[in-house]
């Protein structure tokens, strides 16, 4: 009995806590052409917490994460429809600067892509641009702290200068991680971070997805079930461009509602 | 019951995993039933054959073990996968457990083949092993059809065997304390009638896996419980101090 009412305690204590929701995606539809490959999905992104996207190949998780900071603008042939809101302000309004939403929802790519500059200018191109650094000796810091949160800097720190597509590929992707720290965004969206890496640079940057999340709200679309399930809080599962089910993570990978994804996280998908 | 693996190695590296438990659940269930009835017919070489063949239960809980584990390196098993793959180990844990209980009650089938032994508190005994007996077998062919329901109710039942065990305690009780020459006997029968309480509660934890294999959820009520053997001892106890 005292086991229960703990468990109730429990229970009400994450009530209380639970996050409020950063971003929300409300009949959301995008088109390509006149393919249509996400159907009215509804999804609220919570605040300081990682989310998971899952799905087979061209169930739509990507194209939902690009929804989320307008990369899909930069496709002519791709129309989005319904509604998403970042802090309850539509994204997509007309008055939206799409340059600065990207900076507060930053992006990390499933391939490293810094840019052909040095490690410094790498990080320091976005803070730049945004004109968010009033000097040198400040632009500076926001570099090192870049790179500090990111876990990269002690690797760099003597090599500042050197070519950010000289570092092995687990680096870069902490490069790039930090060049999206660098301007300070509220959400970060990844794209199969780690589909690239080795088992220990994974190791490191799914390290550096947990105290990110300290600071930032992640969206992350990953193909592999064991990483959503090590690095995420809430988990959504895409089938065919529909949300077929979305979960807290921990119930998601022990005991899922639908079928459907019961069938694609024990490898059952035909 | 579930689709097929993609990879049809994993499908049968599941299935012989609930092979090997359903063998073991053949096994501790004849175990179980053959050193009651050793028991009770005084049959020393069956009782012989039931220690033995607890061996044989021991080693399949080993391979259940080693499979499962194989099997969740290889494959990190999810979701029923995964509560499947748990269940075979916790249930193999348990069967493994009823078959040295088996095995206890045969070795005392030896030590108690000299003495006399009363039909009525023999009658006492085979009615309670009918009934643990009744129970390992409901809850392995509940397993076996991944019936939550048909489990629950063994769950239920195990209040019978307990209110049985209490009723058995009273009665050795009372033969030793009309004649101390029982005690040898009794004493045996006492822990042989324990045994059997304690097959029916290895019964309930393998009801409450599969509640978790079939529903997700962990096995949440208190079961009400039919075994007061414990408080008669303070009964008496009172009395010797009055």
């Amino acid at each position: 009995m005292n086991l229960m009412s703990g468990v109730e305690q429990e229970a009400a204590v994450n009530q209380a806590i639970e996050p409020s929701i950063k971003m929300r995606g409300e009949k959301v539809s995008v088109f390509y052409g006149d393919k249509q490959a996400l159907f009215d999905v509804d999804l609220d992104i919570p605040e300081c917490q990682v989310m998971a996207l899952i799905g087979p190949s061209g169930c739509g998780k990507s194209t939902f994460l690009r929804c989320l900071n307008r990369m899909n603008d930069t496709i002519d042939i791709c129309r989005v429809s319904g509604n998403i809101q970042l802090d309850n302000e539509d994204i997509y309004a007309p008055h939206v600067d799409v340059v600065e939403l990207r900076a507060r929802v930053g992006m990390v790519f499933q391939k490293p892509n810094p840019f052909p500059k040095s490690i410094f200018e790498n990080v320091a191109y976005g803070p730049r641009i945004h004109g968010l650094t009033k000097d040198r000796t400040d632009l500076e810091e926001v570099v090192t702290t870049s790179l500090q949160r990111a876990g990269l800097f002690e690797e760099v720190k003597d090599r500042l200068d050197e070519p950010g597509t000289g570092l092995s590929g687990g680096q870069q992707q902490r490069l790039c991680i930090a060049r999206a720290i660098a301007v300070s965004p509220e959400v970060i969206l990844m794209d199969e971070p780690c589909s690239a890496l080795d088992p220990i640079a994974t190791a490191i940057v799914e390290e550096l997805i947990a105290e990110l999340r300290e600071n930032y709200t992640i969206v992350i679309v990953t193909h592999s079930m064991q990483q959503a399930a090590r690095v995420s809080q809430k988990t959504a599962m895409f089938h065919l461009g529909n949300l077929v089910e979305v979960d807290e993570t921990d119930t998601m990978f022990t005991n899922p509602k639908s079928q459907k994804t019961q069938d694609y996280i024990t490898g059952r998908y035909g | 019951m579930m689709n097929e693996h993609t990879v049809t190695a994993y499908d049968d590296e599941l299935k012989l995993l609930f092979r090997k438990v359903s063998e073991m659940g053949g096994l501790a269930e004849r175990i179980t039933q053959q050193s009651v009835q050793a028991l009770s017919n005084g049959d020393v070489s069956l009782a012989q054959a039931v220690i033995v063949e607890d061996a044989v239960l021991d080693r399949l809980q080993n391979e259940v073990d080693e499979n499962a584990i194989l099997t969740i390196a290889k494959r990190q098993p999810m979701a029923m996968d995964l509560r499947e793959i748990v269940a075979a180990i916790r249930i193999s844990g348990d069967l493994e457990r009823v078959g040295d209980l088996g095995k206890n009650i045969a070795k005392r089938v030896i030590a108690v083949s000299d003495l006399f032994q009363p039909k009525s508190l023999m009658r006492g005994l085979e009615h309670l092993a009918e009934l643990g007996t009744l129970q390992l077998k409901d809850v392995l062919d509940a397993y076996s059809s991944r019936d939550a329901e048909r489990a629950q109710m063994v769950w239920h039942r195990d209040e019978e065997v307990d209110q049985l065990h209490t009723a058995m305690f009273r009665e050795l009780l009372t033969y030793m304390m009309e004649d101390p020459r029982n005690i040898t006997l009794c004493t045996h029968l006492l822990f042989c009638a324990k045994n059997i309480e304690r097959i029916g509660d290895h019964a309930t934890n393998i009801a409450e896996t599969i509640h978790y294999v079939v529903t997700g959820e962990m096995f949440g009520e208190n079961r009400p419980k039919g075994d007061r053997a414990s408080e008669i001892a303070l009964e008496l106890d009172g009395e010797q101090a009055g």
